[in-house]
């Protein structure tokens, strides 16, 4: 009950917010939004399954440009297939889970890092691919992202929209569309993970061989996650390209997957809340920074010599934050909100005590 | 036939050089069991050194100093950050370590910002000619040094104390420790090494014909975790077979690249992965890496 009714509060404040925020925060907190999607969506990956990826950038880019390419009407110079955007968008999604289902025969083989090794291939063949099929991308330039349109809803600027004396125009409809896509996004996933086949991604994590023995397919359930979240990279990478309204290359590289991995742990390694508070906290520091750096010392402002700039700042500061959450704060952000929350401790039964898992490459097998 | 000698020494040459980097990897793997993203952070942090310091202590000097301070830094992560890290799998372990390449390789790039800085060696751009095969001074260095360092390695690992310790460690650290190895030695001094070569391995990575150091060095880095992985990342042969075959297959597929413009450009850099995921599907455990059983 009262579980119900503080995310009743939390979705009618974030439902307020377009309402009394300017543009640059919601922006912000679009971006904000669809790093949640894809935090998601890596955290089943890696948090709940063990395996490494590197490559989660690759999804976002084939997102975003698969749904730009289905919607766009083609020109001389840039293909496209003039498909009505909803329906693009929903393909686009389609296509990064076929792309990320071509690539198990590896991900389904490898195992943690490997995979995580051999998924730098798809940034950097991805951005070869991005930079040279100038017809499909756009090249260099990128290309300009069609408005989306749902059931004669449009989510740009016209026609002209105003409720309750507050003018809506494309960031403030997206608001709503990424609120929606966030909680269809954490709904999905909490039921993947709560479920079947949640137990057996987190035995796999645990103990491959063990995993194998009860039963879990290893080798299929490694690709079928890496297809899921595959899928859910591409998702937040539809909803970027619309807030960005402008799809480029370059932003879809290895640092945009670091930031991926460094926003799951530091929210929480294996759960979706953690993915979500991680992709806040990531997204928005640098932001934070930008807009704050008359007032903090050692920061100077973007274009001034000298000083560190809020963009470094903040990388350097989730780069500490993930080396601080690992040493410190086993369980990341989420972990350490759910310590503050706990009552004074009660006494547990023995059983739901966690025990230690057994190392994987134990070399004590009999 | 004189363009494809020049590529292909030039590929060995530039592949020994990814190997130098490949084998800390992969000696950081066999000593702790940790992917070492942070390896490109080190081998930056070398470089810059080197780069900063030769107009004033000389080459020679500053190169000494650089190969110390990166040894000093891999030292320093893995006392600091990896023996502390009390986690249950590899994985998170690996994690960590990209969260000091973000630091480490921000703060470098911030300080390189748009320079690029020449590494003040003493071959320049000088050439040899040996009959119509033209080749860059710093290329034969780089293949004879890092030849020299591989082979050093090799052989220490082999015969030495320490090597056998390092050995015999990665084979089963428990029983290891109660025959009185010092575990903890054994990893730092991996991961000392392992900056060393790194260190080295920078230098020539940004000598002639490359311009020299700058912020995208770190990504040129990159480029020895393919050698690595697909040599088997437990194998020290491996890491050496893998360097080579992405230097060689690098440099032919630059070399030919106006003949495979259907490819697109810089199809070069992107090779070294393309060849790594062919490896990898038929290999999954790469050309050398030990198939990893298990007894139920």
């Amino acid at each position: 009950m009262y579980r119900y009714l503080a995310w009743t509060g939390v979705a009618a404040v974030l439902c307020l917010v377009p309402f009394y925020l300017d543009g640059f925060w919601l922006q912000t907190g679009l971006f904000a939004m669809s790093a949640a999607i894809g935090a998601i969506g890596i955290n089943l990956l890696t948090g709940a399954t063990g395996q490494l990826s590197m490559g989660h950038a690759f999804f976002l880019a084939v997102g975003a440009y698969a749904y730009v390419f289905f919607s766009a009407e083609p020109t001389a110079r840039l293909g496209g297939l003039g498909l009505p955007t909803g329906l693009a968008a929903v393909l686009a999604v389609v296509v990064a889970g076929v792309a990320g289902g071509l690539f198990s025969p590896i991900a389904g083989r490898l195992k943690g890092a490997y995979l995580g090794i051999a998924t730098f291939a798809l940034i950097f063949g991805g951005q070869h691919v991005l930079f040279n099929a100038e017809h499909l991308t756009g090249g260099f330039n990128g290309r300009a992202v069609p408005e989306l349109n749902l059931f004669g809803f449009s989510f740009g600027d016209t026609p002209e929209l105003i409720v309750l004396q507050v003018p809506f125009g494309t960031l403030e409809r997206l608001w709503f569309l990424g609120l929606a896509l966030v909680a269809l996004s954490m709904v999905f996933a909490q039921g993947v993970l709560k479920g079947r086949p949640g137990r057996a991604m987190n035995t796999i994590r645990d103990h491959e061989i063990a995993a194998g023995v009860m039963g879990v397919p290893v080798a299929r359930y490694r690709a079928g996650v890496f297809v899921l979240s595959s899928m859910y990279g591409g998702l937040a990478g539809v909803l970027l390209a619309l807030v960005f309204q402008r799809t480029v290359p370059e932003y879809f590289g290895v640092l945009l997957s670091l930031d991926y991995l460094a926003m799951i742990v530091i929210g929480g390694l294996g759960s979706v809340g953690g993915a979500v508070v991680g992709a806040l906290f990531v997204s928005l520091l640098p932001q934070l920074l930008t807009k704050y750096s008359d007032s903090i010392p050692l920061v100077a402002a973007p274009g001034t010599p000298g000083g560190v700039s809020p963009a470094e700042a903040a990388r350097i500061l989730y780069g500490a934050a993930v080396v601080t959450v690992v040493l410190f704060l086993p369980g990341g952000l989420l972990g350490l909100i759910r310590k503050i929350r706990l009552r004074p401790p009660r006494l547990r039964l023995p059983l739901s005590s966690p025990s230690p898992s057994p190392e994987t490459r134990s070399p004590h097998v009999p | 036939m004189t363009t494809f000698v020049e590529l292909l020494v030039n590929g060995i040459s530039i592949g020994a050089v990814y190997a130098l980097i490949a084998l800390g990897f992969v000696i950081i793997f066999k000593a702790t069991e940790v992917v070492n993203f942070a390896h490109a952070s080190l081998l930056l942090a070398g470089g810059y050194l080197v780069a900063r310091l030769w107009p004033l202590v000389g080459f020679w000097a500053a190169l000494l100093i650089g190969v110390a301070a990166a040894a000093l830094v891999a030292a320093a992560i893995e006392f600091l950050v990896i023996r502390r890290a009390n986690v249950a799998s590899h994985s998170v372990l690996a994690i960590v370590t990209i969260g000091v390449d973000i630091v480490i390789t921000t703060e470098l790039t911030r300080q390189i910002g748009t320079d690029v800085l020449a590494m003040g060696d003493p071959w320049g751009s000088e050439v040899v000619r040996f009959g119509g095969v033209t080749l860059a001074e710093t290329r034969i260095v780089a293949l004879v040094t890092a030849a020299a360092l591989i082979t050093v390695f090799l052989l220490a690992f082999k015969y030495t104390g320490w090597g056998v310790a390092m050995r015999a460690a990665a084979e089963d650290a428990e029983t290891a420790a109660l025959m009185g190895v010092r575990l903890g030695r054994v990893s730092m001094s991996a991961w000392a090494v392992a900056g060393g070569l790194a260190a080295v391995a920078a230098l020539f990575l940004c000598v002639f014909p490359t311009p020299g150091l700058d912020r995208s060095t770190s990504l040129v880095a990159l480029k020895a975790f393919p050698a690595a992985i697909l040599g088997g990342l437990d194998s020290t042969t491996g890491a050496l077979v893998g360097g080579l075959v992405i230097g060689v297959t690098e440099s032919m597929m630059s070399g030919y690249q106006n003949d495979m413009a259907f490819l697109g450009r810089g199809i070069g850099d992107v090779a070294p992965f393309l060849v790594m995921l062919v490896i990898l599907l038929i290999r999954p455990a790469g050309l050398f890496g030990t198939k990893e059983l298990a007894r139920v």
